[in-house]
């Protein structure tokens, strides 16, 4: 049944893009307005998870456990900006990579020390482990469900909050014109922080989303990081849109491009040499993609030219 | 800063930038016979690791210190030079062709057939990425690079004929004739020349107009487009020249740790590359050196009192970024330092 299990994959493709863009959203919303470039993203994803598996561990309670990591990341991001990244903002590009990527190693070591080397595992929640028919005969795990719909809801969240409220304003002013906003009276350094919390927790929802279906361990921050680059250099810099649009896209295309792109390549290729060839190309999908659209347009499909 | 590569290199009176060379030459060069004198061997294979990353970090510095592109995917060239000489020795050990198709070419554990390969494929590689890359400027470049050696990555792990995630084992180093690249002595002695050679080149590179345009270019391209120049192609051309650099440094790297992995491709090893970079002296050709070996000594003796080196390091890294600008080799040569 090929038409059933493109549904099937296709609803993974999904759900791994909404994964990507509640890391995407809280990436280029720094970017955007503190025109900040944080490495460490990743690590807040990752204390989320690591949170969110100790807490659901101790207490048996998903719910507790998302509820716990949400603000503690946000802390944990309240208190890295005001300690180190503060002092980045008008630094070059250069420092900025730097000073996060040695906050990536502290944080990493810290998370090794606190949590151990080996990975935690966390349970889907049992109001949650079974299966829902989205056709009739179609089943899909209600758990991988629940994170698209979720995904989906913080999206039509943030586009209300950005576009419909004072502090939205405030983000897409500060977008624009980091100092005008602060001549007109607005405490600056509170959006900044305001903002890099949002960032953070949204960050952290990912991780504990994926937490049930990844290994919560150290070094998971980093590989989502990168696919959430890929996402915002082809979505363009700054723009939620576009973060919106290229999780969506990497979604769809790894995961689509791992289940058929060895399928495809058996109707030219011996099968074990399809298998293999398949398998690389397919781990080599996104990156082409990201350049195709870069050849195509130099700032991502919605960004503005940034220097 | 545009002058002071002819300046401070004249004949005559010694700078404290010269001095501070000197002395790194000096004590790179005694470092074998004093190792055996105190009979701790184990020394020398650290400092050939210097040696080896200081090329891949000199390398560096020509796009990211002179060139102002920040590179975070210098890792892939290393990678690429290293798997350059392990697929070259698999292919020899069990005689089977690398290509059959369009061209043959069959296995070699010869350096002299291998290294060149290195460098070659690396270049190839630079030349392909940094085309793709240059299109971009600032934040989109830094990621985009970063998810290129990423992509190599992955690559090189899902391609199990080479070893996957393990990779592959060189059970002895390339044969060079008349030269013992077995013996740890010669080999750390062979790989000093080729940075001294390498630094060499560079720093005629630097100097020349080619290395002017590439400066002006960092300092204002509009302006340099407005002169009637396109930074483009001299920025490509450093990007390929530092990535033939790298695939060297890996070339050597592969034969130093007799083991090629998907690991130097992983983006912190091109991190780790950028802060020697950084830590030594940023846009000087002797700071990446000192980078090189500031950093890996750290690690070394960190890792003696504890696992959780990162726990210090990370900290440290935050702390130079934020407050020592112009690095090690800056804080060594005093105002005077030159691109030596």
């Amino acid at each position: 049944m090929p038409t059933l299990l493109v549904l099937e994959q296709i609803l993974n493709g999904l759900q791994l893009g909404f994964t990507l863009f509640l890391m995407a959203a809280g990436l280029t919303l720094v970017f955007g307005i503190m025109g900040l470039i944080n490495l460490a993203h990743g690590s807040l994803y990752m204390i989320g998870a690591f949170v969110a598996a100790s807490v659901t561990g101790a207490t048996g309670s998903f719910l507790l456990g998302l509820l716990a990591a949400v603000p503690a990341a946000a802390l944990v991001g309240v208190a890295i900006e005001m300690i180190a990244l503060r002092r980045l903002y008008d630094r070059d590009h250069l420092d900025q990579v730097l000073a996060t990527f040695g906050l990536i190693l502290f944080l990493n070591e810290l998370a090794s020390i606190l949590w151990g080397a080996r990975p935690l595992f966390m349970d889907v929640p049992s109001w949650l482990a079974g299966t829902v028919e989205i056709l009739p005969g179609v089943p899909y795990p209600a758990y991988r469900l629940a994170m698209i719909l979720v995904g989906a809801l913080v999206a039509v969240l943030l586009y209300l909050l950005i576009a419909h409220t004072r502090l939205g304003m405030l983000i897409r002013a500060g977008a624009t014109n980091r100092a005008m906003v602060g001549a007109l009276g607005i405490n600056v350094a509170r959006l900044y922080t305001l903002v890099f919390a949002l960032g953070a927790g949204l960050a952290a929802l990912a991780g504990v989303m994926a937490g049930p279906i990844l290994s919560v361990q150290v070094g998971m921050g980093e590989q989502i990081l990168i696919l959430t680059f890929v996402v915002v250099v082809i979505g363009g810099l700054g723009s939620i849109k576009g973060a919106l649009v290229g999780a969506l896209l990497v979604g769809l295309v790894d995961t689509l491009g791992r289940v058929f792109l060895p399928v495809l390549l058996r109707i030219v290729l011996p099968p074990a040499n399809a298998d293999s060839v398949g398998a690389s190309l397919a781990s080599m999908a996104i990156y082409i993609l990201m350049a195709v659209v870069l050849a195509w347009r130099p700032n991502g499909l919605f960004g503005r030219a940034h220097a | 800063m545009l002058d002071s590569a002819a300046g401070s290199r004249r004949l005559g009176r010694p700078t404290r930038a010269g001095l501070v060379t000197l002395a790194g030459l000096v004590l790179l060069a005694l470092l074998p016979p004093a190792m055996l004198a105190l009979d701790q061997p184990f020394y020398i294979s650290l400092g050939t690791r210097v040696v080896i990353y200081a090329i891949a970090a000199v390398s560096l510095d020509l796009i990211l210190g002179y060139g102002g592109l920040v590179s975070f995917g210098h890792g892939a060239f290393v990678g690429a030079g290293a798997y350059v000489v392990g697929i070259l020795f698999v292919h020899a050990q069990d005689g089977s062709p690398v290509l059959s198709w369009p061209v043959a070419i069959a296995g070699s554990e010869a350096a002299l057939v291998a290294w060149p390969a290195a460098v070659v494929v690396s270049a190839l590689l630079a030349l392909a990425i940094g085309a793709i890359c240059l299109r971009t400027r600032g934040v989109a470049f830094i990621m985009i690079t970063l998810a290129f050696a990423q992509m190599l990555f992955f690559l090189f792990v899902s391609l199990p004929r080479y070893g996957g995630e393990d990779g592959i084992s060189l059970w002895w180093r390339n044969t060079l004739p008349g030269v013992d690249l077995g013996d740890d002595v010669w080999f750390y002695y062979l790989c000093l020349a080729l940075l001294v050679g390498f630094t060499l080149l560079c720093r005629r590179l630097v100097g020349s107009r080619f290395g002017r345009v590439l400066r002006a270019a960092k300092e204002n391209e509009r302006r340099l487009r407005a002169l009637g120049v396109a930074p483009y192609p001299y920025q490509l051309t450093a990007f390929v020249i530092a990535g033939a650099g790298a695939g060297l440094a890996g070339a050597l790297l592969a034969n130093q740790t007799g083991f090629v992995s998907p690991s130097p491709l992983h983006w912190t090893s091109s991190g780790e590359i950028m802060v020697m970079v950084i830590l030594g002296g940023l846009g000087t050709l002797v700071g990446p050196i000192l980078g090189a070996a500031a950093l890996l000594v750290l690690e070394e003796t960190l890792s003696t009192y504890t696992s959780h080196w990162g726990l210090v390091l990370g900290p440290i890294l935050i702390l130079v970024v934020l407050t020592a600008k112009r690095g090690l080799y800056g804080w060594l040569a005093g105002r005077d330092r030159g691109d030596g």
